[in-house]
């Protein structure tokens, strides 16, 4: 018999994950075959597939990616983040600093020192945290740092003192709350209620052509896979199986001489990065940010996606993101007075009767067939016996 | 227009002024007529001058009416009957006419059948003292107060006469004060030596804005040290003082917000606190009561100054009925699973946002005002407190008191703290937990419901009311410690009051931040809030 640790991790990963592997092949040709048919079909082709899919799927993985981040903390870790809004909204900040620098003097008041806002607002030169986001290697930096930071200061402070469980939730609401309200200051530098939109360029490539957003849209997949490996590579090591340990039993974890703090700190750091990267990539396919994203409704309605896919397996998370978002989608454009009905349904449905998610479905039907068969041949026995 | 329909209307209109005019003169208006006669002809401006100094002599309401329409340039004369009129311009530029003595309204008619009563720059200065004087001599102790405080920048000879001989007969301290103040005033502006120096010291005493101004202004053109000493020493007492008065509104303010918080995380200092429930539909059951305030007013639209007392206990069924319901229905399945909880109860109250949405309106719903709620209570010149607010915090700490006697001397307050202390042992002493436990998310989600009638005057009510209150009432229930309702009313206190005392010097949104993120390290340094609940209690 072959020792399978003989394999490269990387294959081991591969290999041991089915339904990963399956997920991210979908990912793989569904993206393909968009691109394709995007690209190639001519847009009088019943085939073609129109530019607003091809962004629509880009949004659909960027929320994936989020949703496979807030399932690390959550699912493995017992973190339940309502802040996670908060990073991904960070993140597509920086994004959006960059592209308001590419617009240069081509924005309304044509001035190519500042953006905007600021001439409006009578500023004289770019504050200091402006500066440097003329490079895209730096602003790229900055989307995972700067939500990453503010995790691992916010996490070092909650989890050395032992906040845990419903405290830390309201505590994260609290985070993004009060973002937001900074955030919607007018004079804190961040376009206040408008936010950062009217973006021209990325890259030098025009944000409205048919290219560039196919471009994004594979960027956005291949950080959804990559994000989804490195979660994976977390959870199946060593750090992930105490991670786990330290959902189901944190006290005893501690008391067999583990520094619990730290374990939930590098989850809770990774896991705002890729939120971050999410949240970077979200922003040139949609076109805009305002602190709205960084509203407290918006992560908890994140925290269903992860519920409703299954939370615990991370790519239930990535299947409720994409389930739960298609159905936005639909109800909205459908009826969109039901849609608030609809989801709060959908809480008040997976917490009661879907406690493993849509993922978990399938198993929850065996288990309730056999339970039900194992009932009926027992009754079988007794009325022969 | 056809011309003998407008014909027809004007004749109508005409018999109906006449008709109105025989009705208004009866007995009991002393507003005689022949001394109003020089203003329905054309008269020189000493005619006019004698009509003011005539009604000012007879001094009753009406002649008031009058005089005071005239200065405001509403005082019309109706061409064809020779009659006197106010008016006001509609929008199509036609002007709506009002009888002088009833206000009832005449109808509307073109600018042509109506003549303005004239008056220039000299006649308004005559009407103004006179109308000023009028209110000397009104019945109304606060009118006259007004009064004098009004003349403080005009005072000459003529008033101070009147003043004079109105201070001695006068019984009302406020008037009195009021009256001290014009005269020290005076004769701060006018004498010298010792008598100056006496005024200062009287007028250091008073805190009319104007004093203080009067005082600085003559700080600069005096060469006299003696003199400038007292008025740098009076300064410093007035400023002090309105220093203190500062301080005592921003801590009023303070108290106010407190409430406003207090009132808003009472119900959650039961569900949360006492029951551990994360209820996220509790900004929703406020906005529940809010709703039922608004929809008691529209059924009954004349019982505005009552509604409120119909609409708290309504306000109590109606939201702890839905959180009874709630209770049954999700809650009960999900003891012990926290982090469900609070994504269940989001759905709950997305659903009942939504629901709002639909049966009423996406916008924000009129809820009027009690008329014994509105204006303020006036202490002195620099400190005033309206009522809406005072009652509000009177509201909040009855509400509190009530809960706390609720839950400390009753039979049912008994069963609830038995219950969450310890539930196994409850249940075999006979008491029905589960009965118990979907009675105790009623009472926390009625008096939010009741705390959302009180709300209801003091912010919008639309969808939008409970999602704006909930993180506040988290971040107060859990400051103050989970399951203390003293830690409770602590903290909503403390944050309004500090709040209120960040605004001024940060900023009313930087202050709200600089307290969630004071909050957030403080839960960092005692995770259990300022009061936290000991011993075995804790663990549960």
């Amino acid at each position: 018999m072959e020792n399978k640790w003989s394999k490269g991790w990387l294959t081991r990963l591969l290999l041991e994950d089915r339904a990963g592997k399956l997920l991210m092949s979908f990912v793989f040709v569904v993206t393909t075959v968009v691109v394709l048919l995007n690209t190639l079909m001519p847009e009088s082709s019943a085939l073609h597939v129109s530019n607003y899919t091809v962004t629509l799927l880009g949004k659909y993985l960027c929320y994936g990616l989020l949703a496979l981040a807030l399932d690390l903390v959550w699912g493995y870790c017992g973190i339940l983040s309502l802040g996670h809004g908060a990073f991904f909204a960070l993140g597509g900040y920086a994004m959006g600093m960059y592209l308001m620098r590419q617009i240069g003097d081509r924005g309304v008041y044509g001035n190519p020192e500042l953006p905007d806002f600021m001439v409006f607002l009578n500023w004289q030169e770019l504050p200091w945290y402006w500066q440097g986001f003329d490079s895209f290697g730096f602003a790229m930096v900055m989307m995972a740092l700067v939500p990453g930071i503010l995790a691992f200061l916010f996490g070092w402070l909650a989890f050395r003192s032992r906040v845990t469980g419903v405290y830390l939730s309201i505590i994260t609401q609290a985070l993004t709350y009060a973002l937001m309200l900074l955030f919607f200051q007018n004079d804190f530098g961040f376009g206040g209620n408008n936010g950062l939109t009217d973006f021209k360029d990325l890259l030098g490539f025009s944000l409205q052509s048919d290219g560039t957003r196919v471009v994004l849209l594979i960027s956005s997949a291949l950080a959804l896979m990559l994000g989804y490996v490195l979660c994976r590579w977390l959870v199946s090591s060593r750090y992930g199986r105490v991670l786990v340990a330290v959902r189901d039993a944190e006290s005893r974890v501690r008391f067999m001489g583990y520094r619990v703090e730290h374990f939930k700190l590098v989850a809770f750091t990774v896991s705002a990065m890729l939120a971050g990267i999410a949240g970077a990539l979200y922003v040139p396919q949609v076109g805009i940010i305002n602190p709205g994203e960084f509203s407290p409704v918006n992560s908890i309605e994140l925290v269903v996606w992860v519920a409703v896919g299954g939370r615990g397996t991370l790519y239930g998370a990535v299947i409720g993101a994409v389930v739960v978002n298609y159905a936005k989608t639909w109800f909205t454009g459908v009826m969109p007075d039901a849609w608030l009905f609809a989801l709060g349904a959908l809480f008040v449905v997976t917490t009661l009767w879907l406690p493993k998610g849509l993922v978990g479905l399938y198993q929850q039907v065996v288990d309730f067939i056999k339970t039900r068969r194992q009932l009926m041949s027992n009754r079988e026995l007794v009325d022969h016996g | 227009m056809n011309q003998s329909v407008s014909q027809l209307i004007q004749r109508l209109l005409g018999s109906m002024l006449l008709l109105l005019l025989l009705l208004v003169s009866q007995p009991g208006f002393s507003l005689t007529t022949d001394k109003l006669e020089p203003l329905l002809k054309k008269s020189t401006w000493s005619q006019l001058e004698q009509v003011v100094i005539s009604l000012t002599n007879e001094g009753s309401d009406a002649s008031q009416t009058v005089l005071e329409h005239w200065l405001n340039g509403r005082l019309f004369v109706v061409k064809k009957q020779k009659q006197l009129v106010y008016a006001e311009k509609t929008p199509e530029k036609k002007y709506r006419i009002y009888d002088l003595l009833s206000s009832d309204e005449l109808g509307t008619v073109k600018k042509r059948a109506l003549k303005k009563v004239r008056i220039n720059n000299q006649l308004r200065s005559v009407l103004k003292t006179a109308l000023a004087s009028w209110d000397l001599k009104s019945k109304n102790p606060d009118t006259r107060k007004k009064a004098i405080y009004a003349s403080l920048k005009t005072l000459d000879n003529k008033t101070l006469n009147a003043f004079h001989v109105m201070r001695a007969n006068e019984k009302n301290k406020k008037v009195l004060s009021a009256l001290d103040v014009a005269l020290s005033l005076h004769t701060f502006q006018t004498a010298k030596g010792a008598a100056q120096l006496e005024a200062i010291h009287v007028l250091t005493d008073f805190n009319h804005p104007y004093v203080r101004s009067e005082l600085a202004a003559s700080l600069a053109d005096t060469s006299s040290t003696e003199l400038a000493q007292s008025i740098r020493v009076a300064l410093a007492e007035i400023d002090q003082r309105q220093q203190y008065y500062g301080m005592a509104e921003s801590v009023f303010f303070g108290l106010s917000l407190g409430s406003v918080l207090l009132l808003s995380a009472i119900g959650l200092a039961i569900t949360f606190g006492v029951m551990g429930v994360i209820n996220m539909a509790h900004g929703e059951m406020m906005m529940l009561g809010a709703y039922t305030t608004f929809v008691i007013q529209s059924v009954f639209p004349n019982l505005i100054d009552q509604s409120l007392f119909i609409a708290i206990p309504m306000a109590f069924l109606v939201a702890g009925a839905a959180g009874v319901l709630i209770e049954r229905l999700v809650i009960r399945h999900l003891y012990g699973r926290p982090l469900e909880t609070l994504l269940a109860t989001f759905g709950i109250s997305l659903i009942l946002q939504q629901a709002v949405r639909t049966i009423f309106s996406p916008l924000n719903q009129e809820v009027a005002t009690p008329s014994w709620m509105s204006g303020s209570w006036i202490i002195n010149e620099a400190l005033s407190l309206t009522w809406n607010r005072l009652y509000i915090v009177g509201f909040s700490l009855l509400i509190f008191f009530a809960l706390l006697f609720v839950m400390r001397y009753t039979r049912f307050g008994l069963n609830i703290r038995a219950v969450t202390q310890n539930r196994a042992m409850a249940s075999s002493m006979g008491i029905p937990t589960g009965k118990m436990d979907a009675l105790t998310f009623g009472l926390g989600s009625g008096i939010a419901g009741v705390a959302g009638v009180a709300l209801s005057q003091l912010t919008n009510v639309g969808p939008n009311l409970g999602q704006n209150y909930i993180i506040d009432s988290f971040m107060v229930v859990v400051f103050g410690g989970v399951g203390s309702l003293w830690g409770t009313l602590v903290a909503a206190m403390g944050l309004g009051v500090v709040n209120k005392f960040l605004e001024p010097w940060a900023g009313a949104v930087v202050a709200k931040i600089l307290v969630l993120v004071f909050i957030i390290l403080f839960i960092q340094k005692r995770p259990r809030g300022l009061f936290a609940l000991k011993g075995r209690a804790v663990e549960g």
